[in-house]
């Protein structure tokens, strides 16, 4: 599966998740929802932007691995995953655990895009929030 | 008789619009705007609105939201 590829299947298994990008670990653009280029680089050097940002929030000690910004319009979640990091747009006061689950889902996918086994793999089912709200 | 069930109608119609005050204030207006950092050693630093990390972190993350809606 390649970076494009797990990015769509986070928005089709997510209803939460409006929008994302995959960066490198300089925060460059590997694949994005939006179908515009120009609004692609956009959300990406601003998700770039909020990286750095957080990174520098706190220089020593362990490095950051999750970030979610909760904003009365919308939330952002960040996940960082070795040299890689996901950046999703959702619905304000999306359900934190279920958002976080499905990106770091999408990164593991996206890096075992080099594998090159050829194999096809299961698709992800479609779930709903109110559907995994009722069952816990 | 007649004076009576207006008064009590104006005054359910009062605590209707107060009740919905209440309600909008508590869903809309106590709402804060925060941003958590977590950390791979699990700890959690959480920047509320107001702080000095969240003044840097805030504006970032609105222009993420901007740029993704766009």
């Amino acid at each position: 599966m390649d970076a494009a590829q797990a990015l769509s299947e986070l928005t089709e298994i997510s209803s939460q998740i409006e929008a994302a990008c995959l960066l490198d670990g300089d925060g460059g653009l590997l694949a994005s929802t939006l179908p515009n280029e120009g609004a692609a680089g956009r959300f990406a050097a601003a998700a770039g932007a909020l990286l750095r940002g957080a990174r520098a929030a706190r220089t020593a000690g362990a490095p950051l691995v999750q970030l979610e910004a909760a904003a009365l319009d919308g939330s952002v979640f960040l996940v960082l995953e070795g040299d890689r990091a996901v950046v999703a747009v959702t619905k304000p006061e999306p359900t934190v655990g279920l958002v976080f689950y499905d990106l770091k889902s999408c990164l593991r996918a996206a890096a075992v895009a080099g594998d090159g086994d050829g194999k096809p793999r299961p698709k992800a089912r479609k779930r709903d929030k109110s559907a995994s709200e009722s069952a816990a | 008789m007649r004076a009576l069930r207006r008064l009590l109608g104006f005054l359910t119609l009062v605590g209707i619009a107060f009740a919905g005050v209440v309600v909008y204030r508590r869903r809309f207006m106590a709402r804060k705007e925060r941003v958590d950092l977590y950390y791979d050693d699990d700890s959690l630093v959480s920047y509320e609105e107001g702080s000095d990390g969240a003044g840097t972190l805030l504006p970032l993350s609105h222009d993420v939201l901007r740029a993704a809606r766009s």
